[in-house]
Parts: structure tokens; C-alpha cells; sequence
């Protein structure tokens, strides 16, 4: 398959679905470019599924267009777009065996002599020992190959995947990661990918497209929204951020001056997304990993450039790596640092007084409008993110 | 009834501290299954007991009965009566099938279209056994009544026509033919088909639907292929528990029917109660009830399911 070729693109037109007085998802544009790997990332309830339902034809949608390619297929059933779903939890069918699973799609198409094909994909997915078990034998994880056999062997021109990984453990979820961004690279077929995890979202897909209450928030490549954040949501959905109210103080050429907690911080105005009226309010962001801790008593040898915002430790917390820090300032309490586990300063505990300083290239800035917590997972920790 | 009635088992005194404490839990599992056991040991098993001795018996009322082993009571019983053993298999069996055909799409109904009128369609299956079995039969006395609007109906719409060519019906009369027996079988046991099905139906994840759409099947392909299939054993209870008591009924022959409908159950009836033979209504009752066994079993085996609901 070429890059030429356009049969995979997906494009959503104004798509939109309402349940009653709900909205789902409000008019949305997408295009997932032929042989891309796209991910849909949000919390449950962002509409993300509802979207993905309405691609594969299992929901109407209550406004727009979907086309494959060129073909409109919005008003077309499940059974007759070229469309195959991985589904939540799989939904093999019990009654029948590995082999007749995956086959089902091409019996259905009326293709003969399936045995070949069937045996091929089962080797890939690397089940062809259990071709003759009922799914309810097989793991967790050899179940989610079979759902991929199962959608793969019908070539469909897009694979929807709802949360594929979401029953999997975690080492094996990592396993599986890689192996279906491995599938699709060989296969070249466009992944849409729904996930709540966006370590996930980041490690396997090549466009992310941030959900939120049932508008995409930020699409882009996964080290440009984690770079460069354009909403809260996203800044605090997608690993973690430290957001400080400040105020417009000088706004120069490609420099933005902002005050907070007393002392100054330096933006480059091209990563602020606010209206920088001089004392106009704005968040100033800084991902906790790109923030360097140094003692009070050592101040004077931090290089000059460079944010600094001073505070006191609150907690620190060794994770063996790295460690991370809490830190309370006049600029904003609970701020976080990540520290690599490189050379360890012993003075570095609960009570110490620090300087927190970065470089302003990495300061982004959002609108202070918006709600500062949006997207902060209150139940989980992140893990991953600290490494 | 003395065995019965007896007290359950008085629980353990206060046992001496030093016996180990698993004793208690080991005969826990009898203890639970006493009581249902004694009851079927008094119920069942000694009756049982009690009509095989009968059915090997000779003699007249007059004389008393002694056990002879004769056998051939159930040779002679056999050779007089097949015929209505075998209009019980066909009566019963026309009859599960009309309820699969009836049942089938009102449990799917229930099961996955109902919404919230699920809870009053349950209702109204199961309403019928508010009122007695008996009234309920004889109410179809009048609905199939010589001249009301139901044989009305079906003779204006040229279904007695059909149904006399089939044997079923003779005339213009339903009432006291073959089809009167078969309906009255049909309307008693429609609910032990609904329930079954219903119950495998409701079970079926509603994402393998999807799924099977999503493998490209048309929805009547993925009925085929994968709700059917997936309702088995429903079909299989439900037609066990629609056909075993209907090929042993005798009430809805007796009401519906004429002596030209007579079922094996009539038979057995008036051996036991008016004509007090005995050993021939005892051996007639163990062939019925060997038959059905053997009807099962192959049914049972073929249909390949053994996680009946």
C-alpha cells in the first residue's frame, strides 16, 4: 500500500451524536490519514467510544458524514462497511472455536477454502496451536490476539480498536503495545485506536486526538501535546503539569515577562496560547521532569536565563529512578519536580529551602479563563511518565 | 409421613472445646441434604418401588394381588395400547413444536426488545397460573365452542379446510378433535418454553450481536449463526419441559377431546380409577415413563448440550 492511496482515510464531517437532551459528541472534523495509527484518548464518558460506534455503523449519528476514502458510508450498516472492530472485552463468540472465530468474517463474505488464510493469521498472531479451543480456554491476552485475528484476516480497509487493552494486566499490556503497533506497521492499515490510558496513546499512536466532554481538545503528534499543551485539560491529562496563576508584565517581541509569587518568569510568547495584555492573567505551565532543584545555599550557581521560582520542600518521595518532589512557593503550592537519581543531594528533604529553575523554553501558557484542575486524575497516580 | 414430619436433626450439642473445628463443616453438605432426600426416598422412591411390585402382580380386587413376576402384563399392555402411546409422542410433540414456533420470538422479544415493558410481558406469561390448570381448559370449551367465533373464523379463512385434510379436525367441528387436544397442550405449556428460552436468551452478551454484524453478517445471519446457536440450551429445557408433561397429560384429552383422542394418560387414568386393573396401569405408567427416558436421552445427545438452564 502506497501513501498515494486514500481508501484507508477516514473523514468525519460535523459529526455529531445526541441522546435526548445529551450531547456525546458535539459536531466534530477528523481526518485519520490512510496507514495512520490514531488514537482517541480521554476519560470515560468524553465521547471517544460514541465516535469510534459511529465509524464502525453500530451508531447512528444524530448529525454528519462519515466517508472511507471516498465512499459516504454513514447511512450504511455495520455488516456492509469494510470497517472490522477489536471490541471491548472482545466479544468473542463462545459457541465457536479459535478457528471458526477467526473465520467467521470470511465465511460470511462467501469466501472459500478460508483454511489457508486462517491458519496464516493465526500463525502471525501466534495462536496456531489452539485453532481448535473455545476462547473461554485461552488467557486474557491470547483472547485479544484472537479479537485482532479475527478483525485483521478480513483486510478491512480501517481497524477500530475500543479499549483493546483495557482487561490485560500491565506487563502484558505492554507486550501487546508493541505488538500491535508491530501488526500495523506490517499491515499498513489505519488504527483507530480508542484508549483512557495515555501512556498508551502515546507510545503506540502517531496522532493523538485528545477528547474532553465530547470535543477533541488538541490533536497532534504525542510529543507535541506533550510539549506544547494548548488547553489545561490536556496539560493535566497527558502526564502532568505544573500550572502558576501569573500576570502579564511586559510583553516584548518574542518574550513574554509574567509575575508570579513575587519573582518573574520569562515565556516565549510562540508557546502562550492567551491574550497577553500587560496585566492580563495567564497559567503559566512547566512539565514537573524539565524542573532543576538546587539548594538555597547554592542559588548563586544557577546559571542566569534561567525561571526560578524559590519555595521549600513539602515531600519527597524516592522512586528509584528519580525522585519526586513537592514543593510550596509563593507562586503556588504542590508544585512538582522530578529529579533523576543521578547525583544525590542529601540535603534535599521536607523543610529544606530550594530554588526551582528551568529553562524558559520550555515554559508554555495557557488561558487562565479556563478551570486550572481540568484533567487531573484524582484516583490513579501516573506512573510511567516519572522515567 | 412420620419419617417426613420428623424434626431435622437436632444440631450439635456444645461439643467439648478440643474437637477440631473443620468436624462441623465436613457434615454440613449431608445435613443440607437430608431433609430433600428423605423426602424423595418416602415420595418417590418407594412408590416407585411400590408400582414395579404392582406391575409384575396377579389377581383380581376381590382376591388381592400377589406378586407373580409377570411379565407379560407389559407385552399385553403394549400391544393394546401403542396407539395411544403413540398419539401421546404425536400430540406432545406437535404441541412443543407450536410452542417453540409460539415462544421463540416472544422470549426474543422479551429478551432484547422489550425495553421497559420487559417486567409486564414477564408478568403476563406467567399470569395464566393465577387461575387453576382445569379452568383454564375448560374456558377453551367455549372459545372452541361448536359455532362461536373462533370456528367461525378458521372455517370462513378456510383453515378447517387444511386442518381436516391433515386429520386434525373433522367437519366444521374443533371441539373434540385432535387439533382441540393438541391447542388446549400448546396454551397449557406455552409458559415452561417461554421462561427457558427467554432465560439462555437474556444471557447472550449483546456485543456479540455487534460483533457479528461488525464480521460482516446480515442481522438475520447473525441469528442464525450466533443468537440460535447461543440459545440452545433454552430450546433444548424448553422443549424437555413442554414435551415430558404433555405426552403424560391427560386432562386437555379429556375436556378437548373425544374417545378418538384418547392419550396415553387417559388410558392409565381409567386402568387405575374405574377399571382398578392395577398391575396393567402400573406397567403402562413404567413404559411411559421408560419411553420418554429413551426420547430424551437421543434428544439430549444429538442437540450435543449438557448445561441445560
Amino acid at each position: 500500500m502506497t501513501t498515494t492511496d486514500n481508501s484507508g482515510d477516514v473523514r468525519l464531517s460535523g459529526i455529531s451524536k445526541t441522546y435526548g437532551s445529551f450531547t456525546a459528541v458535539h459536531p466534530l472534523d477528523l481526518t485519520v490519514p490512510q496507514g495512520s495509527f490514531f488514537a482517541l484518548l480521554g476519560a470515560s464518558g468524553c465521547g471517544k467510544t460514541t465516535t469510534l460506534r459511529m465509524i464502525a455503523g453500530l451508531e447512528e449519528p444524530t448529525g454528519g458524514t462519515v466517508h472511507l476514502g471516498d465512499q459516504d458510508v454513514t447511512r450504511l450498516p455495520p455488516y456492509k462497511r469494510p470497517v472490522n472492530t477489536v471490541f471491548q472485552s472482545y466479544a468473542l463468540f463462545p459457541h465457536l472455536d479459535i478457528f471458526e472465530n477467526v473465520a467467521f468474517g470470511l465465511r460470511r463474505r462467501g469466501i472459500k477454502g478460508v483454511k489457508k488464510q486462517v491458519d496464516e493469521m493465526l500463525d502471525l498472531v501466534q495462536l496456531g496451536e489452539h485453532a481448535r479451543k473455545k476462547p473461554h480456554q485461552l488467557s486474557g491476552g491470547q483472547q485479544q490476539r484472537v479479537a485482532v485475528a479475527r478483525a485483521l484476516i478480513n483486510h478491512p480497509r480501517v481497524l477500530l480498536l475500543d479499549e483493546p487493552l483495557g482487561a490485560l494486566d500491565l506487563k502484558l499490556r505492554r507486550q501487546m503495545q508493541l505488538e500491535l503497533k508491530r501488526i500495523q506497521t506490517e499491515v499498513g492499515i489505519t488504527f483507530v485506536h480508542v484508549t483512557h490510558d495515555q501512556e498508551e496513546a502515546m507510545t503506540m499512536a502517531d496522532t493523538v486526538a485528545v477528547m474532553n466532554a465530547g470535543r477533541v481538545e488538541q490533536l497532534g503528534a504525542p510529543a507535541d501535546l506533550y510539549e506544547n499543551p494548548r488547553t489545561t485539560f490536556v496539560a493535566n491529562f497527558l502526564g502532568t503539569s505544573n500550572l502558576i496563576e501569573a500576570e502579564v508584565d511586559a510583553a516584548s517581541g518574542d518574550e513574554i515577562v509574567l509575575r508570579a509569587g513575587g519573582g518573574k518568569l520569562s515565556l516565549p510568547s510562540g508557546r502562550c496560547g492567551a491574550p497577553t495584555a500587560t496585566g492580563g492573567k495567564v497559567l503559566v505551565g512547566v512539565r514537573p521532569e524539565k524542573i532543576s532543584l538546587t539548594h538555597a545555599g547554592d542559588a548563586g550557581a544557577i546559571p542566569a536565563g534561567r525561571n526560578r521560582v524559590t519555595g521549600r520542600i513539602a515531600d519527597a518521595s524516592f522512586i528509584g529512578v528519580s525522585t519526586q518532589y513537592v514543593v510550596d512557593s509563593p507562586a503556588g503550592t504542590a508544585l512538582q519536580v522530578y529529579v533523576q537519581n543521578v547525583d544525590r543531594d542529601t540535603r534535599l528533604v521536607p523543610g529544606a529551602e530550594v530554588v526551582l529553575h528551568w529553562n524558559p523554553a520550555h515554559t508554555f501558557g495557557l488561558d487562565a479563563a479556563q478551570d486550572i484542575q481540568a484533567g487531573v486524575e484524582k484516583v490513579e497516580p501516573q506512573e510511567g511518565v516519572v522515567a | 409421613m412420620a419419617a417426613v414430619t420428623e424434626a431435622p436433626p437436632p444440631l450439635a450439642p456444645p461439643a467439648p472445646e478440643k474437637k477440631p473445628p473443620r468436624r462441623r463443616g465436613r457434615w454440613m453438605p449431608y445435613l443440607l441434604l437430608l431433609p430433600g432426600l428423605l423426602w424423595l426416598i418416602v415420595f418417590f422412591a418407594l412408590p416407585m418401588v411400590y408400582q414395579a411390585s404392582t406391575s409384575v402382580q396377579t389377581g383380581s380386587l376381590e382376591e388381592g394381588y400377589e406378586v407373580t413376576w409377570h411379565f407379560a402384563t407389559y407385552w399385553d399392555a403394549l400391544s393394546e395400547y401403542w396407539p395411544q402411546f403413540l398419539r401421546s409422542v404425536l400430540y406432545a410433540g406437535a404441541a412443543t413444536v407450536l410452542c417453540l414456533l409460539l415462544g421463540y420470538p416472544l422470549a426474543y422479544l422479551i429478551a432484547f426488545r422489550a425495553g421497559r415493558w420487559k417486567h409486564l410481558i414477564m408478568i403476563l406469561v406467567i399470569a395464566p397460573f393465577f387461575t387453576s390448570f382445569l379452568i383454564r381448559t375448560l374456558a377453551w370449551k367455549t372459545i372452541l365452542a361448536d359455532g362461536g367465533p373462533v370456528v367461525g373464523a378458521l372455517n370462513a379463512l378456510h383453515v378447517l379446510d387444511v386442518t381436516s385434510w391433515l386429520g386434525m379436525t373433522s367437519g366444521d367441528r374443533v371441539l373434540a378433535t385432535p387439533l382441540a387436544v393438541v391447542c388446549g397442550l400448546t396454551y397449557n405449556f406455552l409458559p415452561f418454553m417461554i421462561l427457558p428460552l427467554y432465560t439462555s436468551l437474556e444471557r447472550i452478551d449483546g456485543r456479540l450481536h455487534e460483533a457479528a454484524g461488525d464480521l460482516y453478517a446480515r442481522p438475520f445471519t447473525t441469528f442464525r449463526k450466533v443468537t440460535f446457536p447461543l440459545s440452545m440450551p433454552g430450546v433444548v429445557s424448553g422443549t424437555l419441559l413442554t414435551f415430558i408433561p404433555a405426552a403424560g397429560d391427560y386432562v386437555n384429552a379429556d375436556l378437548l377431546g373425544s374417545t378418538d383422542t384418547r392419550m396415553i394418560g387417559n388410558v392409565i387414568q381409567s386402568q387405575f380409577l374405574r377399571i382398578l386393573d392395577y398391575p396393567t396401569a402400573a406397567a403402562l405408567s413404567f413404559i411411559l415413563m421408560f419411553a420418554i427416558l429413551i426420547m430424551v436421552t437421543l434428544y439430549i445427545r444429538r442437540s450435543g448440550t449438557e448445561d441445560l438452564v
